[in-house]
């Protein structure tokens, strides 16, 4: 199911799963991920499953690519199990001090805001992946009508909280962060939470999302 | 009881709780962190009788000035460091790669470091941190580890316990060397670079930029051209993954990186070069020398190796 492992330095494996961006390749990411993740392989220091890539880094104290692959190559992992899914919701606001960028999305896509919000809301989204900061969800796919770019000079700071869409994906900003993507409300949900250090994240690779609407009041009322 | 502490009486720029890091966690978003210099790191908490995993203070150019208070002891720094240990009656400059005492009232003014980014402070007990993933390194994006994931504030106090008995001074004779040659290996997206691009990168000086802190190294130099595509999908990045971005100019990721990005690798730093890397300050002027991952697995080996050697000579 790998298609090649090449090494990325001299400290991890490079496992291609494919170059498209879709959700069985995915899926077969996960499934690896989850797997290996399970061997406990002594001397693997971290994984990270992507849209179709899964890196694997190791300590090179203990073990070296060689090794590692021979590994990999022989474990068998089942292509059958169902991949186990959480379905999490999460409300969102779209009052004009947390949709920054609904202006722009509208000239941009050339559709009002309602019928974004229509397009949006209430959809079944599949999480890719989780990173880049700690928590932050990739999210897919949206409807062609709601893709676009992301914007051309990034903001500095996107606040905490902020529900972001770039090209088919969407995603949620889990901390003040530095971004570029096209933000549509904010979410008083707590989707990063370090304390819980054994499920840290509310949306892991594999669940399905759906967004919910709320109002500003709803919205205070959450974060009580 | 904690009666032993240090007042920060000047935090200094980048001064962070530091340890060998964490392990597992790219997956969900959070980085290795951990001590920038592993080396110079493991060895400051050897000089003064701890295990090499033990937490310590890292400090970048300027290093924070503390007041010690508490019953008498040794601390230790590592790097390239200038700092004074001022006493009632005396003041003395003091060496890295040595243990001092400090007793009740005295202050170590932790100047700067010398043509070098990182220092380590070790002292001979454990600072009162806590820990998050059995680590206390401090990730200030995700405000991950010891002080709340936050660096260290002026004013603040930091508590140490478990103070060892055995207050006996070590040495060690070592000098850190520079690196000019950065070794690396071909990255993933190395034949999106044009002919020009390549060789540019392997014969040509870049120069390190200010925009340089843990989470990346940034260069500038002749532009590199991508022939392929400035972006690739979203995948996971490691400590010494260099990516060239659309600007052409190429942007190494050091221990906080963020665990995905977009722009296509062109190289990885090998794991030998890794400490000297990060010690090199803006404004220096740097090669990348291509190898192959065969003599790469043996320039750690031989770099692990010598590491042990210092720390068993201590």
């Amino acid at each position: 199911m790998i298609k090649n492992i090449s090494n990325l330095g001299d400290a991890a494996l490079y496992c291609d799963f494919g170059s498209e961006v879709n959700k069985e390749i995915n899926s077969k990411v996960i499934r690896y991920f989850k797997s290996i993740q399970k061997e406990n392989i002594d001397g693997i220091n971290n994984l990270t499953p992507s849209y179709n890539k899964l890196i694997i880094s190791f300590d090179l104290r203990k073990k070296n690519f060689q090794t590692i692959k021979k590994l990999i190559e022989n474990l068998n992992i089942t292509n059958d199990d169902e991949l186990e899914t959480n379905r999490i919701k999460i409300p969102v606001c779209c009052d004009e001090n947390f949709s920054l960028d609904i202006k722009r999305l509208e000239e941009k896509l050339q559709i009002t805001r309602d019928k974004i919000y229509e397009k949006f809301f209430g959809k079944e989204f599949f999480c890719y992946m989780t990173g880049f900061i700690a928590g932050m969800p990739f999210l897919g796919d949206l409807e062609n009508e709601l893709q676009a770019k992301r914007l051309e000079t990034p903001r500095v700071k996107v606040p905490k909280g902020s529900v972001g869409l770039t090209e088919q994906f969407a995603n949620v900003y889990t901390f003040e962060s530095p971004g570029g993507w096209n933000i549509i409300g904010n979410t008083p949900q707590v989707i990063f939470d370090s304390t819980k250090e054994k499920n840290p994240n509310l949306i892991n690779p594999g669940d399905v999302v759906t967004f919910e609407q709320i109002t500003k009041d709803q919205y205070y009322n959450n974060n009580e | 009881m904690n009666k032993n502490y240090f007042e920060i009486k000047r935090a200094g720029i980048n001064t962070t709780f530091q340890d060998q890091g964490r392990n597992n966690l790219y997956h969900i978003g959070i980085p290795f962190s951990g001590a920038m210099d592993n080396r110079n790191f493991q060895i400051s908490n050897k000089l003064v009788g701890n295990e090499v995993n033990f937490p310590t203070i890292e400090f970048a150019y300027q290093g924070p000035l503390l007041k010690y208070f508490g019953e008498n002891i040794n601390f230790a720094i590592t790097g390239d460091v200038k700092f004074i240990i001022r006493k009632k009656n005396n003041a003395i400059e003091g060496n890295c790669y040595q243990s001092f005492t400090l007793e009740n009232g005295d202050e170590l003014d932790i100047i700067s470091t010398n043509k070098s980014v990182y220092g380590y402070l070790a002292v001979s007990g454990e600072f009162d941190v806590n820990y998050q993933w059995s680590s206390c390194s401090v990730n200030t994006k995700a405000n991950i580890g010891a002080n709340d994931g936050k660096k260290i504030e002026d004013g603040q106090k930091t508590y140490i316990s478990n103070i060892n008995k055995n207050l006996s001074n070590k040495k060690l004779n070592y000098i850190n060397t520079k690196i000019e040659n950065i070794r690396v290996i071909q990255g993933t997206n190395f034949d999106y670079f044009s002919d020009e691009g390549k060789k540019i990168f392997f014969e040509k000086e870049f120069v390190i930029s200010k925009l340089s802190d843990r989470m990346g190294m940034r260069l500038e130099g002749p532009k590199i051209e991508n022939i392929v595509d400035t972006n690739i999908k979203s995948e996971g990045l490691l400590k010494g993954v260099i990516q060239v971005p659309a600007d052409g100019n190429p942007i190494i990721m050091l221990s906080d990186h963020g665990t995905i990005g977009g722009y296509p690798k062109i190289g990885v730093v090998i794991s030998a070069d890794y400490d000297k890397l990060v010690q090199l300050t803006p404004g220096s002027k740097i090669k990348f020398k291509k190898v192959e991952l065969a003599d790469a697995e043996t320039l750690f080996k031989l770099y692990d190796l010598e590491t042990q050697n210092l720390i068993s000579q201590i």
